[in-house]
């Protein structure tokens, strides 16, 4: 980049366009019915997975435990735009007809609290317990295209430099995930501005569409894995015919153009680090209330902070890792005040580093689209707005 | 005098003046000594005389009833003693109270403000030797004023 | 889909998040607030640490914070940090007694480029407790005296009462071996050192800027206009190097405190040459 080479060194690549669809190498596509899905869960369950999936909770969607097909928001669909989600009935039986899920799987790959140890201490005497990684084995039901390429993300981050996050390594080699391939886009969707969907092509060990209006709705499915043919073998199915092989591409070409947001991905890198200093800083910090929302939604804000904490006789004590954000003053916080003092230059590092730095610290932009950060923005701050007023031309 | 006036043009400082103004320069100059202890200009005095240092050291200092001398800066040989002739009421800020044997060169003050307002070409290029310091001495004033050793590090 | 899961690996990273236990074997006051710590007796065994690097110091039950060595790099069985006593942790940590247990995870970071001040001129520019992480050098440089050129210190601080390790830099000013000018924002008439900022002091130095690398530690306002006025001697940005400090919670570049642009510095800091520095220290709030 020309302006600030110097903490800037790597050139940003560019993003190519959509990846191919992995078809499936392993085997051709198949075709499950409801009852052939709910087999597939319950020979995930029978092998020791977690279920995680989709269910309705406080009006929303969540990724939560789950038992079937029976748990799923079926029917239900989401109206998603700036500071605004609201579910809805579609009328139909689809289980996967919402767009994108209020909260991501950073919970349960990175979860907001993990003790990292404990220690006893009998006078001068210290032992410690290092936590032992967990060991469950979990199932992500329904992950969507934006979410494998945030896992990617994350992997790359947590996993890509030095020794890497055990914790995070742990509960990453257990995860079964069966994708499905986004049908409806949101209101706050930009996956295929980003080139992280609606197509799912890599990462997952099954992935699904749902064609919801054959009868009876049945499910396309390709494997992305052994594991994932394995599973798929060991339940009902059958192969899938051309007819459904074309209606998954026009479902997710129809996705692909609902899209609610846009954003040009071509050199922010280069155009934000340009930047700043530009007034829009200053505006958009008058109106953000530095709450963090955005970092926890967002599927590849993964900064966290550690808290000691001892029992009063001081002799059991352990260091916790817990979530923590870019927007909160102790964040930057340096003996005396914080390096970001204003809300502007805290919203600038978030959406300069997830935007642009990425580039230059994993070779990709830190953002998938998913749109989280507009919906759960309290004042409804768009980031896609945000770029479009710095590469505005200055007024006047 | 001649010898003078070589250490004169010898004298980054003085660059900014041609060779013509700094024979005239010259002719205000004469060399002085202080021991450890002699004050070269004292507070509120009229400044009649200010010095190029040529070796030791010495302290500008500002008395504070109770704590006795204070030191707000320390001059060594190249810099120059006496900023405040240049500017009327032409009086010294500070002491400056040598603290190791000096040799300086000292020079006519008054005579060298009669020859600047007679010459604004001399003036000018006596300013353009003087205004550098006076910029420098400011922004380490106002380094020194935040304090920054006190809590930031 | 799932990732290989690599034990070895595992166990690394997990040593890497759990401090080894050491015992404080000598802790004395350098200045008002401020206290050296003498470590021992780690388990298994003292970690070397460079000049310029830091260790993760825990006080149980209180926290951790980043603390650059200002002991002798080659010292192979204790480990010295100066802290100053400011928030609850650096209190804590200055005030554990002989014997108590010291928590460390380290060492982090990339030190100074000691490698590179081979056969120059080595400028060293401290401000208050930025003399700590220089002193390092200080020890190296003069163990391995025939290697380099010219080493001078220049040392700003706040008063005199303030000025660090002064036995010790008055010890090495006889030496000879070294040039080192102090100087002070403040003092009585008693003092007499240098009155004035730091920066001043580099002028007068006759630098040969072009054989000459700088090492720069201090509060950071200071450090940048040490840096304008290194250039202004004729040092190019390549050769000024600055020690920045940051929040740091994780020291391995995973946890996003301590991000500057896009470098974390606790892994590519805390030491980076101006050249890259530049642009974003004159960002404000960066």
């Amino acid at each position: 980049m020309q302006a600030y080479p110097g903490l800037y060194p790597v050139a940003p690549p560019q993003s190519a366009g959509p990846e191919p669809l992995m078809t499936s190498a392993l085997a051709p596509p198949q075709v499950l019915t409801h009852a052939g899905f709910d087999a597939l869960l319950a020979e995930l369950k029978r092998s020791g997975h977690r279920l995680l999936g989709p269910i309705v909770r406080d009006d929303v969607v969540v990724y939560d435990d789950i038992e079937s097909t029976a748990d799923l928001p079926r029917g239900w669909t989401d109206v998603q735009d700036g500071g605004h989600y609201r579910l809805q009935r579609r009328g139909d039986d689809a289980l996967f007809g919402y767009a994108v899920s209020a909260q991501s799987w950073k919970p349960f790959l990175h979860p907001p609290g993990q003790r990292l140890w404990s220690a006893r201490m009998r006078g001068d005497a210290v032992q410690i317990q290092p936590e032992p990684p967990p060991s469950e084995r979990m199932a992500f039901v329904g992950a969507r295209a934006c979410e494998l390429h945030a896992i990617a993300l994350m992997d790359r981050a947590l996993l890509g430099t030095g020794p890497g996050d055990p914790y995070y390594r742990a509960r990453r080699a257990q995860v079964f995930i069966i994708a499905v391939n986004c049908s409806v886009a949101g209101g706050t969707c930009f996956c295929d501005s980003m080139h992280a969907g609606p197509q799912v092509t890599a990462g997952f060990d099954l992935a699904l569409t749902e064609l919801s209006d054959q009868s009876p709705p049945v499910f396309l499915v390709h494997s992305g894995t052994t594991a994932g043919s394995a599973v798929l073998a060991a339940v009902p199915s059958a192969p899938a015919n051309a007819a459904q092989i074309a209606a998954e591409q026009t479902i997710l070409a129809h996705t692909r153009a609902s899209m609610g947001r846009k954003i040009s991905s071509t050199n922010l890198h280069d155009l934000l680090l340009g930047n700043l200093q530009h007034p829009s800083w200053t505006e958009v910090g008058e109106r953000c209330l530095a709450c963090g929302n955005c970092t926890m939604v967002c599927p590849t804000c993964m900064c966290t902070s550690v808290a000691d904490v001892s029992d009063l006789s001081g002799e059991r004590i352990s260091r916790s890792r817990r979530w923590d954000s870019c927007y909160t003053s102790e964040f930057s916080y340096l003996h005396g005040g914080s390096v970001r003092h204003s809300t502007a230059a805290r919203y600038r590092q978030w959406l300069t580093h997830k935007l642009a730095t990425w580039h230059d610290q994993y070779g990709s932009s830190g953002c998938v689209g998913c749109g989280r950060c507009i919906t759960w923005c309290p004042v409804g701050i768009d980031l896609t707005e945000q770029v479009r007023a710095i590469a505005a031309p200055p007024a006047g | 005098m001649e010898s003078l006036e070589r250490v004169l043009m010898e004298q980054p400082f003085f660059t900014p003046l041609d060779s013509a103004h700094r024979a005239a320069l010259t002719r205000y100059a004469e060399p002085a000594q202080f021991p450890p202890g002699a004050y070269l200009l004292h507070e509120n005095a009229p400044e009649d005389r200010f010095y190029l240092l040529q070796q030791g050291r010495l302290a500008l200092q500002v008395h504070v009833p109770g704590c006795g001398a204070r030191r707000v800066q320390t001059l060594q040989p190249g810099e120059i003693v006496g900023l405040s002739w240049l500017i009327r009421p032409y009086r010294s800020s500070y002491d400056a109270q040598a603290f190791e044997p000096i040799r300086a060169i000292a020079f006519d003050a008054a005579r060298l403000r009669a020859l600047c307002g007679a010459d604004h070409d001399f003036g000018y290029e006596l300013m353009q030797c003087f205004m550098p310091v006076l910029l420098q001495r400011l922004q380490a004033a106002r380094l020194q004023l935040l304090d920054v050793y006190g809590t930031l590090l | 889909m799932a990732l290989s899961s690599e034990d070895s690996g595992t166990r690394l990273a997990s040593a890497a998040m759990v401090p080894r236990i050491g015992r404080i074997l000598r802790r004395h006051r350098d200045a008002p607030g401020v206290w050296t710590v003498e470590i021992g007796e780690t388990d298994p065994g003292v970690v070397p640490c460079a000049a310029g690097q830091f260790n993760m110091l825990t006080a149980f039950g209180i926290g951790e914070v980043p603390i650059s060595l200002s002991g002798d790099p080659r010292d192979g069985t204790r480990l010295i940090h100066t802290v100053r006593a400011v928030g609850a942790v650096s209190r804590a940590l200055a005030k554990l007694p002989q014997g108590a247990p010291i928590g460390i995870r380290g060492p982090f970071g990339t030190g100074w480029p000691m490698h590179a001040a081979r056969g120059h001129d080595v400028l060293l520019l401290a401000g208050g407790l930025g003399l700590a992480p220089l002193r390092p050098v200080i020890y190296q440089l003069l163990a391995e005296r025939p290697r380099y050129g010219r080493i001078m210190l220049l040392y700003g601080t706040r008063s005199p009462a303030e000025v660090l390790f002064m036995h010790q830099l008055e010890a090495w000013r006889r030496h000879l071996e070294l040039d080192i000018e102090i100087t002070v924002d403040h003092a009585g008439a008693g003092w007499h050192g240098h009155v004035g900022v730091v920066t001043t002091l580099i002028g007068r130095m006759g630098l040969d800027p072009v054989h000459t690398l700088a090492f720069v530690c201090g509060p950071e306002v200071m450090m940048r206009f040490a840096a304008a006025a290194l250039e202004a001697a004729g040092l190019p940005d390549t050769s000024i190097h600055l020690s920045l400090e940051r929040n740091m919670k994780c020291a391995v570049g995973v946890c996003g405190h301590c991000q500057l642009g896009a470098a974390f510095i606790c892994r590519d800091g805390p030491i980076l040459p101006y050249a890259r520095l530049r642009p974003a220290l004159a960002i404000r709030e960066l």
